[in-house]
Parts: structure tokens; sequence; C-alpha cells
């Protein structure tokens, strides 16, 4: 299949959709389709073969932030030009809601449209006003895919209609291999952490209330904590003074760096108290192969099998998490028996698993169609 | 005697003219602060009116439109306080405006020359009567930093005249004239 897929935000600037569409676009080329995006990116940027560049994109304030976007006759024209070289089977815009590329994409092109709606917000009265002015290019779509429930639920109210939801996959190739940060995991060995610190709901006081216990029993073992933190003194200050130096803090890391600190550690610890519909940092934990200790939420649960592929603690006990992290760290053949367990589960999640459910959506919608092909509203902006 | 109590009677009538004289001043510099802001007002309402009527026109992409229309709703009290959503409704105006050929792309299309030239002139108007507003906010705060009218309290209740501050320009970088379109 012949897929062009616009994306609205610039391919320099690291995002949500951004990512997602590179890790979208590579699953289907390795399913052998064709391939096109379309995205706003400096000239100097170096781009994917299957990217097209859209010219620089322009930082304008959008609802109250300033936003990079691609807007404009010249985007117009340069859109246009990409479709009718393209000769897409489909076109997958991604935002259309936003003024950049994905609107104009819908504006020009006539024939097979999918779109996906990645942002959940809430009801506000911008949509109302300017709905008039994107109407007609949202009528086009014929298929709407929504990331996450509260994706499709916010469409379904500002915009109107449905949306099958299709998740984001975890790039589990990318996690497999990577160097442990240098000195790690260590002789005495290692229980990691990722996620934003200040966030009750992730789980770090139990993580930390558990790491007393199990520090006293096993000395020389360490604590690595990665993730966005307002004060890192006051958060030291809630392990008591002999510990301190056993737990190591590293703020926020790259993608790549958060690869790696996956794999420095022999237990990976996902403590949260609530509030996740998927778990993306467990997933991907489970795709670098580490063994992982989870509190029993209904998220960990599903993505873990019940205990299968990770052990399970009761939520928000410190003690049996201690206990349960002291069992694993213990016990290196089960830790080889979770990891495989984990990176069989998490094949579930695949974005080869994902593209597969989004070229489902493509042949529906193609299906008695023609080509995509530009029509004659904005041809006067050529 | 009798001279010097003339003398005396007459430095007070002098002053007494004179203190009078100077809260009378700072009282019409406070009206003027008011027309003023009023008509700086009524020069924004203006612009964003006919920014709209730019966006819904359907002479711009789709994309474009939508910056503007959302940049105008952005300054009719949202969350965000109007010196800020203005300068963003600049912004917006002159990511449009700011494009390479934009004046071109349009020429030919019925009604666009005259749309463009109000919404530049609508804009020009908000850059000189926020300029007229900030001159007279200035003079007023200046004659109520007198240490005249300051023991006397000659400014009576009236507050102190804030300076509105936003970006009105037009061209990027440059604060002083908006057009050079």
């Amino acid at each position: 299949m012949k897929i062009g897929i616009t994306c609205p935000y610039s391919w320099d600037v690291p995002g949500g959709v951004q990512s997602h569409i590179r890790d979208l676009a590579e699953a289907l080329i390795d399913e052998g389709h064709e391939v096109s995006v379309i995205s706003p990116a400096d000239d100097d940027t170096p781009l994917p073969p299957y990217v097209t560049g859209a010219g620089r994109a322009v930082p304008v304030p959008y609802n109250g932030s300033v936003a990079r976007l691609s807007f404009g006759f010249l985007s117009v024209s340069r859109v246009r030009r990409w479709i009718k070289e393209g000769g897409f089977d489909v076109l997958h815009v991604h935002e259309p809601e936003i003024p950049s590329l994905s609107l104009l994409a819908c504006w020009v092109a006539a024939g097979p449209i999918v779109a996906t709606f990645h942002t959940a917000i809430p009801r506000s009265r911008v949509l109302l006003v300017t709905y008039p002015i994107v109407r007609t290019g949202l009528e086009k779509i014929n298929g709407r895919i929504a990331v996450s429930e509260a994706a499709r639920n916010t469409l379904v109210e500002h915009i109107g209609g449905d949306a099958v939801v299709i998740p984001n996959g975890v790039a589990t190739r990318r996690y497999r291999k990577a160097d442990p940060l240098p000195g790690w995991p260590g002789p005495g060995g290692a229980i990691g952490f990722l996620g934003r610190l200040d966030e009750p709901r992730k789980g770090l006081p139990v993580l930390l209330k558990a790491f007393e216990i199990l520090g006293s029993q096993r000395p020389g073992l360490r604590l690595l904590v990665a993730g966005r933190y307002a004060d890192a003194d006051e958060l030291l200050h809630r392990v008591p003074p002999g510990l301190r130096d056993r737990v190591v803090l590293f703020g926020q890391v790259s993608e790549e760096d958060k690869i790696r600190v996956l794999h420095s550690v022999d237990v990976f610890c996902s403590p949260n108290t609530g509030g996740e519909s998927f778990g993306i940092v467990t997933a991907e934990a489970m795709a670098a192969g580490v063994p992982i200790v989870a509190s029993d939420i209904d998220a960990f649960r599903r993505v873990l099998r019940g205990g299968e592929a990770g052990e399970l603690f009761t939520t928000g006990d410190a003690a049996d998490l201690a206990r349960a992290a002291g069992q694993l760290l213990g016990d290196p053949a089960r830790r080889t028996r979770l990891s495989a367990a984990a990176l069989a589960a998490v094949a579930d999640y695949d974005w080869s698993v994902v593209a597969r459910a989004v070229l489902s959506v493509y042949e529906t919608v193609v299906l008695g169609s023609t080509r995509v092909a530009v029509t004659a509203a904005g041809g006067e902006f050529s | 005697m009798i001279t010097d109590i003339i003398i005396v009677v007459a430095a007070a009538l002098l002053a007494g003219v004179y203190i009078s004289w100077r809260a009378g001043r700072i009282d019409r510099l406070h009206a003027r602060v008011e027309m003023a802001r009023a008509a700086l007002d009524v020069t924004l309402l203006r612009r964003g009116s006919v920014a709209l009527e730019l966006a819904t026109s359907g002479l711009l992409d789709p994309a474009t439109s939508l910056l503007l229309a959302a940049a105008v709703h952005g300054t009719r009290g949202g969350d965000r306080p109007r010196d800020l959503a203005e300068s963003d409704l600049t912004r917006a105006l002159r990511a449009a405006f700011g494009q390479p050929g934009f004046q071109a792309s349009l020429s030919g299309k019925e009604g666009a020359g005259e749309l463009l030239a109000e919404v530049e002139a609508a804009a020009h108007q908000v850059f000189l009567a926020r300029k007229f507003y900030n001159d007279v906010v200035a003079a007023t705060r200046e004659a109520r930093r007198r240490p005249l009218a300051r023991v006397l309290r000659l400014s009576g209740k009236a507050e102190a005249p804030e300076f509105f501050e936003m970006d009105d320009s037009l061209v990027a970088g440059n604060s002083g004239a908006p057009l050079s379109l």
C-alpha cells in the first residue's frame, strides 16, 4: 500500500506525536508498505529517507502557548505537490484540528483519508468558535482513530462522530539492547525507578519506604531514580541519612539514556498507586527485558499477565514491595525467567501489532474508493 | 505691620490658587487617561473584529484562518491577561502577513485588497492609540509623583494609571512603525 502521513509539528522538536508517527511509519515500512511522511522541519535537520520536509515551522501563539506549526499558502502548495507526486492509496493525517499541515492536507485532498487524534483536552469554547473553519477539512475524513479513551471522548464531545481507539505501541526493538550506565548495576545490585518524582500517584514514596527496609538488609544495594523533579534535597531527606548516598538521582533523561537506565538495574519497580491506563514505562521496561516488580493495579495486572511476566505487590504497601523485590534480588534464576516472560508478553504491544490494527483501518476506507488526489479547492493557491 | 499682613495674605492666596491649579491639572490628566483608554479599547476591538472577518472570509487557507480566529477569541476574556492575549493576536497577524509573497498570493481575489488594508489600518490605529495612552499615563504618573502632589494628596482617591504594554508591531523586531507592508 502507498501511504502518505502528515505530521503537524516540527520534526526536529521532540514530542509524542512526532515519535508516534516515526514508530508507526517504520513499522509500516517493515511490513513492506511504501510510506511517505510530510512534516515541518528546519532545512538543516537530517531527516529519515521517508520524511519530506515542508519547510521551517513558524512559532506562533496558539491556545495560550507558542507552537511551531506550518500554515499559509506556501505550505498549501507544498502539501499539494507532495500529494500529487505521492500517488497515495490512503492519506493518514495526525491532529487535523491543529492549524498546521494535517488540516491543510485535508483541505486540498480528495479520496480516502484517515485521521488520528492524540490529545485529550477539556471542553473549550475556542473549538466551537473555530469549528466552522475546520469543518470542510474534517468532514472529508473517512476513518478516525483516537490513541486513548480520553482522546476519543474529546473528539466525540467537540467534533461529534466516533473513533476507534488504537493505543500507542512500544518500539520494543529500540529497547532490547543498550549499554548500562558506567558502574551500574554494581556488585550490590540495583533497583530502578522512572517517572515524575513529584507526582504521588507514580508511587515513589512507597518505593523509598521499601528501600529503607531493603537497604538495611542488603548492604551495597542502590536505588537509581530518573525523572523530572523540583527539589532533589527534599526528596533525599525522605531517606534515612545512612542510606542517602545509595539513592542516585539522574533527573530527566533523554530517550536514549532512558533505555540505558533500564539496562542498568537488576530489578525495575513500578510502584504506581493508580491513574495509569496502560503503563507505558512498565511496558518499556518489559521490552528492555528487566525483571519487574509492580503494584497490582489493573493496568499492570493486565500487561504483566496477572503476575506471570512480573512480580506484583499490594498497591501502596512498602513492606510487601520490600518482600517482593528482596526475593527477586536474591533469586537470579527467577529473574531470568521473568525477563523472558516479560519480553514475550510485551510483544502484544509492539508497534508491529499496532501498525496492523492501523492497516485494517486503511483497508476499510480504501474499499471502493479511488486514490488520493488533489481537489480544485485550494487550487488557486498553487 | 499692615504691609506684612497684606504680604502674608497675598502669599497664602497665591499658594492656594497654585495648589488648586495643580490639583485641577492632575484631575484633568486622569480624565484624559480615561479617554485615551477608551480610545485604545475601541481600536483593539476594531482590530479583533477585522481580523476575525479576515479569518472567516475564505480568502486564507484554513490553518491561517484557524490561527487568527483562535487568537481573536483569546482576546475576549479568556484565562490569559488582556495584554498577553492582544500580543498573541499581533503575533498571529504578523505570522500571516509576514509570509513572503503574502499580499501577492491574494491579489486578484474579490475584496482581498480592501480587507487586508483594513486589517493593517486597524493594527496601525492600535499602535497609535497605545502610544497616546501611554504618553498621558506617563504625564499623569509624573504629576502625581511631585512632592507637593504627594504631600497634599492632590490626586485624591484616584489610583495611579497603569501603562498598557503589548507587542503591537506587524513587523518582527520593529517596535517603531507597525507598517511596512
